[in-house]
């Protein structure tokens, strides 16, 4: 066999072998327990609301990143100016921080100890063993997702279109709102969709921050834990029910944004 | 009138002019890509600042960074109309119109879109998206918006040069009668002298940053200023050693083989210009008859037809270019590789620096 037949044999394999080792996890869960044992779980108190307390907790995250990460992510991409380096890095800075340590850091700058905590609490805010902690703490470790891919996205687009914008009587407000949002929305959902995802997996930073307190804090990862030591099953239902919203939200966006939404970084279309 | 002074460093390049454009004028930059014309437009729209300069349009001041004013680019009410057009692809074509309308009555504007539109020949297409027009429909609906706000003056970069052929020569046609009927003034950027001659009353040719010569077209054509303005216009450039004749005439030795006579004045390192359309080609050895002084054996290079003539390219060392009729073309057995005579009067020939 030659070395030109080898090479694409090769590209098969090594995409076989992703795929299998990425998928094998996700079936197995389901594969592992029947169906009823699965729906039975379900039933049981504590799980649906763990799964809700996620779905709340993610979706006002979601929406915090979003309005104040679009703007952010407009000023990065279209704006050249001192320090502009350092902000970028700092606004990956999550991305590589270990969920544990960003917990304890968020303990560390809000917790009632922490740096802000007197002010916090003269305000009124509590936000350890609350469910607005879980929000914090899904927004600190998830936004870095969005605000990326957002720069990205923005960043791609013609430069022309904006300028044209402009000289048609827009001020640079109306063309962020009329043509730049507008155009880069594919990499903004596809953004959107990577810090959802990103959010609803969180669990280090939630636990250290905000603990596990059923109904309150305790979101789907945290009670899957929880389960895991004492009732294997329960914690198989939980994920097979958490696999199946992420993948029903996943294949919805994919759905509502057209194929490329989740390919490309930052593409157009 | 729109008057534009400008000086400032553009990577590499030092973008140094003066222009001013009457109403109703249309002054065509032509040059080179690279020598700053779309620069100019960026700095009269606002959207390239330079380091110092000035921008007046009618009464209105938009730039003046001695008094430190900026008008910002919205705020200059203008219509520009962009290379690649830079229609909104997430807005149907009457959207894209009626997107400068700002001071207009939300109800109206789809009329008044619709109407502008209806002006180029494309209110049919008013609900498409750009993505499913025709190049040569994208430029009507990119001008329709581009006249909406009813703008001081016209910027157009090359407006042509995204259109096939067939389509860039009615697009033309329908631009050229667009601008003689605006009152304001336009400045046209193009790479093309013969669009340029086609659309603009006047042309100012730019090179490395400067104006280098201005003028109308024939004028540009007939007197170009330096060998670079020759080569623009399309005329034939050769070079040469210059010296003066007793009889008045000035004999040119070009480089590579040959001789000729101009009778334009000139000595030392030279370049010699005559138009395609000057030069007749004959069979080699044919009988010297005729007015024609300057004869120079050439090898046919390659025929193209160009509208109804034909445009030959010969080596003679030099690169020449002759215009002839397809009869010629017949009579002559003009084809690569054939051995003719070109030919031309010495009062055809302009002599102008390198």
């Amino acid at each position: 066999m030659t070395a030109s037949r080898l090479f694409p044999l090769a590209l098969v394999a090594s995409l076989g072998v992703a795929l299998a080792f990425l998928t094998l996890p996700l079936l197995a869960i389901f594969l592992e327990s029947s169906p009823g044992e699965l729906l039975a779980s379900l039933g049981e108190p504590g799980a649906l609301d763990a799964l809700g307390l996620s779905l709340q907790t993610t979706g006002v995250a979601l929406a915090l990143i979003v309005a104040l990460g679009t703007p952010a992510a407009w000023l990065l991409a279209t704006r050249r100016f001192r320090g502009r380096a350092l902000a970028v890095t700092l606004v990956e800075l999550p991305l590589v921080v270990p969920p544990a340590v960003a917990g304890i850091g968020l303990l560390a700058a809000v917790g009632p100890q922490g740096l802000l905590g007197p002010a916090l609490e003269r305000a009124g805010l509590e936000l350890v063993f609350q469910t607005a902690g879980v929000v914090v703490a899904l927004t600190f470790v998830a936004s870095p997702f969005y605000i990326r891919q957002a720069q990205a996205a923005f960043a791609a687009l013609d430069p022309e279109l904006l300028e044209a914008s402009r000289t048609l009587g827009a001020s640079e407000a109306r063309t962020f709102a009329r043509i730049a949002v507008p155009n880069a929305l594919p990499g903004l959902v596809a953004g959107g969709a990577l810090a959802w995802g990103r959010a609803l997996g969180e669990f280090g930073a939630t636990l250290v921050f905000a603990g596990s307190l059923s109904g309150v804090t305790q979101t789907a990862p945290l009670a899957i834990y929880e389960r895991f030591s004492n009732d294997f099953t329960a914690a198989l239902a939980l994920s097979a029910m958490l696999v199946a919203v992420s993948g029903a939200i996943l294949l919805g966006v994919k759905l509502v944004s057209g194929p490329g939404a989740l390919g490309g970084a930052g593409a157009r279309g | 009138m729109l008057a534009l002074e400008a000086d400032t460093a553009l990577g590499g390049l030092r973008l140094e002019l003066t222009l001013e454009v009457a109403g109703g004028e249309c002054l065509a930059l032509a040059g080179p890509s690279g020598a700053g014309k779309t620069s100019v437009l960026r700095i009269v729209a606002g959207l390239l600042r330079p380091d110092s300069g000035r921008v007046r349009c009618g009464e209105e001041t938009w730039l003046d960074t001695e008094r430190k004013l900026d008008a910002a680019p919205e705020r200059r009410r203008l219509g520009y109309l962009f290379q690649d057009y830079a229609l909104f692809p997430n807005l149907s074509a009457w959207r894209n119109v009626a997107y400068g309308m700002a001071g207009v009555p939300r109800q109206q504007r789809r009329e008044r879109a619709t109407a502008l539109l209806e002006r180029f020949g494309m209110a049919a297409h008013a609900d498409s998206r750009p993505g499913t027009l025709s190049g040569g429909e994208r430029q009507r609906v990119a001008l329709a918006r581009a006249l909406a706000r009813a703008p001081r003056a016209l910027l157009l970069d090359e407006p042509l040069s995204a259109l096939d052929a067939r389509t860039r020569a009615h697009a033309g046609r329908e631009l050229a009668g667009l601008l003689a009927e605006a009152a304001v003034p336009a400045i046209l950027v193009t790479h093309d002298f013969e669009e340029a001659a086609l659309l603009a009353d006047r042309v100012a040719v730019m090179d490395a940053g400067r104006v280098v010569q201005i003028g109308t077209a024939a004028e540009l054509a007939a007197a170009p200023a330096s060998s670079f303005v020759a080569d623009l216009t399309g005329a034939v450039v050769l070079h040469g050693e210059a010296r003066p004749l007793s009889d008045g005439l000035t004999e040119v030795t070009l480089e590579g083989g040959g001789r000729l006579a101009s009778t334009d004045a000139g000595s030392g390192r030279v370049a010699v210009t005559v138009h395609p359309w000057e030069i007749s080609l004959e069979p080699p050895g044919a009988a010297r008859e005729g007015s024609a002084q300057n004869r120079l054996a050439a090898t046919v290079a390659s025929v193209t037809p160009v509208g109804n003539r034909v445009r030959v390219a010969l080596l003679a060392p030099q690169p020449i270019v002759a215009e002839v009729t397809g009869a010629a073309v017949t009579s002559l057995h003009l084809g690569a590789g054939a051995e003719v005579v070109a030919a031309f009067k010495a009062t055809a020939t302009r002599i102008v620096d390198v």
